[in-house]
């Protein structure tokens, strides 16, 4: 059967199961939207800004455990998707990304609308194809999606030009397998690198293990506390990490880092043996490299053999899937307990908790996690912006269930919450609730429409504190409380939720607050929420930039 | 320790492998010295000879990530196993008939040969490791050298062993060649080490 390059597309994304994708048209890419009638069981959900349809593609992999969608015409629709296909780069999330290009023959030419998206995207996907013939359409998609949810997974962009869209090819069906001779699967590990890590385990004294992203990635939160039950080890996690083990569990510990708890920092310090699994011994995480733990030994299991050995000395590198690796490494592990290594890090946690709740009538951010938590019994998922309004929503909520948490980590983006969590929403149907910053909720909130659109049932609870608050921390830290380009004005946003038809309320109080959450239950539509936060608010505990863990602290007196 | 090392990688024969190649590099920071590229025994693929500078912790790391690239279907860092190395140069030395015959000496200790002459210059080929390059260049350097381009390195293991890809068939396979190949453990100053 012959079709043309825009239905073999179309079929491709049938074949795949796609449900769902994001997109916005142009000029190169209407052969495309000309057939997009005829596939009505894939629905394509048009955003106002393509860097949302790539964060909602983003949002909707993280929440769904499925590859993510989004598609942008030539030209400026592609170079818009470029700060979302880097967000899903850096933290590992499986998406295609298409996009049109200028017929074949103005290629290189500078045509209108021209820009070379293979060439710009080259360092921020995992890989991308510029298809020359409708014919390459079917093997490309279906390596596309192979190399995007397999390995370390990531964005694939596909880029056809218009003319590829209307020439016709032979469909004889959407191909079995894909012939990749440079990406065998990596998933199962060397018997000896599982054997050594063994050893190493189960002669710890003070083992810690440091769940990242690949946990969550993977699907191994079951696995991972058998393994930690079973060895008896204390667990923290990455940033990312959140949500791959319960924080109800007692071998829970929560997350390290720059702003993680002090307990698990000095935990991780003081390890005899540091298990990373599916996680990449980040800056943010480790602190200053030459100080972090210089006793342990270091056990590290990844997917990808090149983050191993990149930042730390491994004394057992174990380069396999976290899933298979931790299933093949369980057997091995020995039933032990290490009643003192947990009760040194209780008294670090008794003598320093992470609970920085002031007393007093106004809205605190540590405070307003918490009675959000309380209000959703700790069970919605959760996403948020970049800055402070992050880094508590990741203190203060207890994540218990597995992909309860979608945050941009690695590149750090601010303005994901509100397209990220409009994408999150298709996959689910129970309210999602978007921790926003004020600074953030600006830079996306044109996404307001297509909410409203689909009336999806987002939550966005900004975080308003009238500053650009993690810059703001920082100026008052270590720039000497010069403040500057942190004071943001800003709209109404209780009557800017309301031009979009959206319901809009604003709680400058905890009673007000407390409020608010009652008014919401049942309620299914979307909702903008502007929580007026006390101004001057830091988060802490704190790893200054450059600092090593062992060096947290606590206030600002600590400096 | 920092030193020049030699890495084959095999990648598919497509167009814009070598701006991804490039673009890992550039985007890491890794140094190339240089970068020879041309078809191999194996139609569809290309061989890349590269010469990194870098100590060993960092020579890992270019394996690592250039494996990562799909299009790039083997890497093997061969700097410490028995390999024959050349590289090709063409000189033109400023050469009249005065001296012509000093030239030409020079040209002889180092087996190499003259390609073109001409009342003022010649064309000289100089084939070997880059050693052997570098020292005719300097003897050449006394007549003058109006104008010098060299190929940089290619490489081969000695013996029977090849630096050949692992053939598709058996992924489970491919992955344990695969692994094999970036065996080599980084021995350079890490951050971190406790024994």
């Amino acid at each position: 059967m012959r079709l043309t390059g825009a239905r073999i597309l179309m079929e491709c994304l049938r074949a795949e199961g796609v449900e769902v994708f994001f997109g916005y048209p142009g000029g190169v890419v209407l052969p495309l939207y000309n057939t997009l009638g005829e596939y009505p069981d894939i629905k394509h959900v048009l955003v106002r800004h393509e860097q949302a349809a790539a964060h909602a593609a983003d949002g909707y992999a993280r929440v769904a455990g499925r590859t993510g969608v989004c598609l942008a015409t030539s030209g400026p629709g592609a170079t818009n998707l470029v700060t979302g296909i880097t967000t899903a780069y850096m933290d590992s999330v499986p998406m295609v990304v298409l996009t049109g290009n200028v017929a074949r023959d103005l290629i290189g030419r500078d045509g209108f609308q021209e820009a070379d998206i293979t060439g710009i995207t080259l360092p921020i996907t995992k890989h991308n194809y510029l298809l020359m013939r409708a014919s390459e359409i079917a093997p490309a998609v279906k390596e596309a999606f192979h190399i995007a949810s397999t390995g370390r997974k990531g964005p694939v962009l596909v880029d056809i030009p218009k003319d590829v869209f209307i020439e016709e090819a032979e469909w004889d069906g959407y191909p079995q397998g894909v012939s990749l001779r440079g990406y065998p699967i990596m998933d199962v590990p060397r018997e000896e690198e599982v054997d050594k890590a063994a050893e190493i385990i189960n002669a710890a004294k003070k083992p810690i293990i440091i769940a990242g992203h690949g946990v969550v990635q993977s699907d191994a939160q079951d696995e991972l506390l058998e393994f930690a039950e079973r060895s008896d080890t204390p667990v923290l996690t990455t940033l990312l990490g959140i949500s791959g083990m319960p924080e109800d569990h007692e071998l829970s510990y929560g997350f390290l880092g720059m702003h993680g708890h002090f307990y698990a920092n000095m935990a991780a310090d003081s390890a005899d043996v540091v298990i990373g699994i599916g996680m990449r011994f980040d800056d943010r995480a480790m602190g200053r490299f030459a100080d972090f733990n210089k006793t342990a030994k270091i056990v590290h299991i990844d997917i990808d053999p090149a983050e191993i050995g990149k930042n730390f000395k491994t004394h057992a590198p174990v380069n396999g899937d976290v899933k298979e690796t931790l299933s093949r490494l369980l057997p091995q592990i020995e039933r032990s307990s290490h009643p003192e290594w947990r009760t040194e890090i209780d008294q670090i946690m008794e003598q320093h908790p992470t609970d920085y709740i002031e007393e007093g009538t106004g809205l605190g951010g540590p405070w307003l996690v918490r009675a959000l938590a309380e209000a959703t019994e700790g069970q919605s998922t959760i996403v948020t912006g970049v800055g402070q309004h992050q880094m508590w929503a990741a203190q203060y909520y207890p994540y218990t269930k597995k992909r309860q948490w979608v945050t941009s980590g690695g590149l750090g983006t601010m303005g994901y919450e509100v397209p990220a969590a409009m994408g999150a929403q298709f996959a689910q149907q129970e309210p999602i609730w978007s921790i926003c910053g004020d600074g953030g909720f600006q830079m996306t909130s044109q996404e307001l429409q297509t909410v409203a659109d689909h009336n999806l049932p987002v939550r966005f609870a900004i975080f308003n504190n009238g500053f650009l608050g993690m810059v703001r921390q920082w100026q008052e830290l270590f720039y000497e409380n010069n403040y500057h380009s942190v004071d943001l004005g800003q709209p109404d946003f209780v009557k800017l939720a309301e031009a979009y038809g959206i319901r809009g309320i604003r709680a400058a109080t905890r009673a007000e607050a407390m409020q608010v959450f009652r008014d919401l239950e049942g309620y299914d539509g979307p909702v903008v929420i502007d929580f007026q936060l006390e101004r001057e608010e830091n988060v802490w505990p704190m790893v200054p930039a450059g600092a090593a863990l062992s060096e947290t602290i606590e206030s600002a007196d600590d400096l | 320790m920092a030193s020049r090392n030699t890495i084959v990688a095999h990648v598919e024969d497509r167009p814009g492998v070598l701006a991804r190649v490039a673009s890992l590099f550039r985007r890491r920071g890794f140094n190339i010295e240089s970068l020879t590229v041309g078809h191999c025994e194996e139609p569809g693929l290309s061989r890349m000879t590269i010469v990194v500078d870098g100590d060993d912790h960092q020579v890992d790391q270019v394996c690592r990530q250039l494996f990562k690239l799909i299009d790039v279907v083997s890497v093997q860092d061969i700097t410490y196993v028995p390999m024959v190395d050349r590289e090709l140069a063409l000189i033109k030395v400023s050469a009249s008939n005065f001296n012509r015959r000093e030239v030409l000496d020079v040209v002889e200790v180092f087996r190499a040969d003259v390609v073109d002459v001409h009342s003022d210059a010649l064309i000289v080929q100089v084939l070997g490791d880059e050693g052997k390059v570098d020292a005719a260049l300097k003897m050449f350097e006394q007549f003058g050298i109006l104008e010098m381009v060299r190929t940089g390195r290619v490489a081969m293991l000695r013996g029977t062993e090849t630096t050949k890809p692992p053939a598709i068939s058996d992924s489970q396979q491919a992955a344990a060649a695969i692994r094999a190949m970036l065996g080599r453990r980084p021995e350079g100053a890490l951050p971190f080490a406790s024994d």
